[in-house]
């Protein structure tokens, strides 16, 4: 009472809001909220990336499409001569033909086998062993040292006509003494065994993906008499889908994209017999050897439309096969 | 993982599963030894080459060589065109003006599509995930007719200037997912403290993302110093090559010339990226599996 009679107004804790209070509030709530739509503050953040994707990708995709349907040296500018790289591509460049083939063989074979090879060891690391971790890290060294110029060249003298893999089929009395490396038909197989050397980055991901299922099934299931071949095939891949679905679709755009032991291994002739020339090697040489910037366009579309499309292909081929738990 | 684990006892069909019997670990680990054997084996032949006499490289297969020859380091090191320490200045310059690049500009884009509603976010987001599919041989081309225009070509800028404009998505991906971990509280209490967006950005998320930017730092390193095809492309007079450039010279020369100094030079340009993975092992095959596995 003697507050109320000096005037004062008391603020208990679980007194009603003065009407100035509300206020307050409503004003602090939609400053909150304009906040979290940020205004002009979300594209001052996406600035430098605004930049990026305009700058260097959407406009040069352009740029690139348009290239394309010119004769453009670099130099000189870029005269138009409509649909004449695509028709010289499918039907006066049996060297572009080549290089299809090898990629398609590369991507064909070596994605599987990688695959296969990542899932199998993963099978493996995915129980309770001592030293799991030097494993883990064993097999994911060669995937991180992958991209380097060095481990081309060691592949290179490894499969070359004196060198290791020799050796080893010297063991089992198979050496023929054949250069691997300069024989057109083992050429870009000794490319597909480097690729599927470098299983560490799928395994990994399966690894992780292993983890993460249901142990009650599968204890479920071994109640029932299921053996573990049974196991595999009628819970841990089925499980596991979503997961074989990412790796094959990152594994098949990075196959498309493989360059540097390509350029090495054949000192950047794509030889023998173009054997090793694959696509983005082509692309390479087409562009930046002959200065053939209108053609090597070109290719870069088709390259980017393939690409694509395999990847369409396994998003619709995946609603038949992957199997999503929610 | 299930939420409910019953106890596992010794004769549980599980335990059977889970823990194999004495022979089967026996087993497991012998081929384990046996693959990591395989897979080791090519870096450890590319190691001993490297200490052999080159008459000894193709002729004594074995790990061990009968002679040391330390000097095909030293030879190497100043045998190719320009001395490697010119090539490893110019990797550093390369590798770290791109870790600088992608740190800013990615972990910025990330903070703004963690973190805000705005116009057509989704679409801008869907984007940046489609860019993410893009190979870098499709834009190659009209990328290099920019530089060359800007007369960039021959210097280090074309490989560094676009990771300041976060042009690798994959590490704004990681990145959002990691931000989304944060609590949103924090921030709020920083707004009712009077924060701007900027300051939630440098003072919290930032300091709190220290792990996202680790992993950030450590593949960007790597795959900055092993891209050797953007190298290639821009970089063409032999005192602006980079490690990868400056070891694709010991090719053209090596029919006579030394194997055992190609090898020497080629275990050094691997180091820093064994050094990387030595130390920092565990958050790389991690940082492999979570972003894989967040998609």
């Amino acid at each position: 009472m003697t507050t109320a009679q000096t005037g004062e107004v008391v603020k208990e804790p679980s007194a009603p809001a003065t009407p100035s209070d509300q206020r307050e509030r409503d004003r602090m709530r939609r400053r909150l909220a304009r906040r979290r739509g940020g205004g002009w503050w979300p594209y001052l953040f996406l600035a430098p990336w605004f930049v990026g994707l305009f700058g260097l990708t959407i406009y040069p995709m352009l740029d690139s499409l348009y290239l394309s349907f010119t004769n453009f040296d670099l130099l000189t500018p870029a005269q138009w001569v409509g649909m004449d790289n695509y028709d010289r591509m499918f039907t006066d460049d049996p060297v572009f033909w080549d290089s299809v083939h090898a990629t398609l063989v590369y991507v064909v074979v070596s994605v599987p086998l990688k695959l296969a090879l990542a899932l199998a060891v993963a099978m493996l690391l995915n129980r309770d062993l001592r030293g799991i971790g030097l494993y883990r890290a064993a097999f994911y060294l060669p995937s991180l040292l992958g991209g380097a110029v060095a481990i081309a060249i060691v592949w290179r003298q490894v499969f070359g006509g004196e060198g290791l893999f020799n050796d080893f089929l010297g063991w089992f009395g198979l050496n023929t003494g054949q250069d691997w490396i300069s024989s057109p038909d083992t050429a870009l197989y000794t490319l597909v065994l480097l690729a599927v050397w470098q299983f560490g980055t799928p395994m990994v991901i399966f690894l992780a993906g292993l983890k993460q299922l249901p142990k009650d099934v599968f204890e479920a299931a071994a109640i029932d008499g299921a053996g573990a071949v049974t196991r595999f095939f009628k819970i841990t891949l089925p499980l596991l889908t979503p997961i074989v679905f990412f790796n094959v679709v990152l594994q098949i755009i990075d196959a498309f994209k493989t360059f540097t032991p390509a350029f090495v291994i054949s000192n950047g002739s794509g030889g023998p017999l173009n054997s090793t020339m694959l696509y983005s090697l082509y692309l390479y040489k087409k562009g930046f050897t002959d200065l053939q910037m209108g053609y090597a366009s070109a290719l870069a579309w088709v390259l980017f439309l393939v690409i694509a499309l395999f990847t369409a292909v396994n998003f619709i081929a995946s609603r038949y096969w992957v199997h999503y738990d929610d | 993982m299930s939420a409910i684990t019953p106890p596992r006892s010794s004769t549980s069909p599980l335990h059977k599963l889970r823990s194999a019997t004495g022979t089967r670990r026996i087993f497991i680990h012998t081929v384990l030894i046996g693959v990591a054997i395989v897979m080791l084996y090519p870096l450890m032949w590319m190691l001993s080459s490297s200490l052999k006499p080159d008459t000894e490289i193709f002729t004594h297969p074995g790990l061990i060589p009968t002679a040391l020859r330390p000097e095909n380091y030293s030879e190497g090191w100043s045998g190719s065109g320009n001395s490697f320490s010119l090539y490893i200045t110019n990797s550093l310059i390369v590798t770290i003006g791109a870790v600088i690049g992608n740190v800013i500009s990615c972990s910025l884009a990330a903070y703004a599509f963690a973190r805000f509603e705005f116009r057509g976010k989704k679409i801008w987001f869907g984007l940046m995930l489609g860019t993410l599919m893009l190979p870098t041989q499709a834009v190659l081309i009209p990328q290099y007719t920019i530089f060359y225009n800007l007369t960039w070509i021959n210097t280090f800028l074309p490989l560094i200037v676009p990771k300041f404009l976060a042009v690798d998505a994959f590490f704004i991906f990681l990145m959002v997912q990691f931000i989304r971990s944060i609590p949103r509280e924090l921030d709020q209490a920083a707004m009712v403290d009077g924060a701007n967006p900027w300051k939630i950005y440098w003072r919290i998320i930032l300091p709190l993302m220290k792990p996202a930017l680790i992993t950030t730092t450590i593949f960007t390193f790597i795959w900055t110093y092993d891209d050797f095809l953007h190298q290639l492309v821009y970089l063409q007079q032999n005192d602006k090559f980079t490690v990868p450039l400056g070891l694709t010279l010991f090719l053209d020369q090596t029919s006579g010339s030394s194997y055992g100094a190609m090898f020497a030079m080629s275990t050094l340009a691997l180091l820093p990226t064994l050094i990387c993975f030595l130390i920092f092992q565990k958050r790389l095959v991690e940082g492999m599996a979570t972003s894989g596995m967040k998609g």
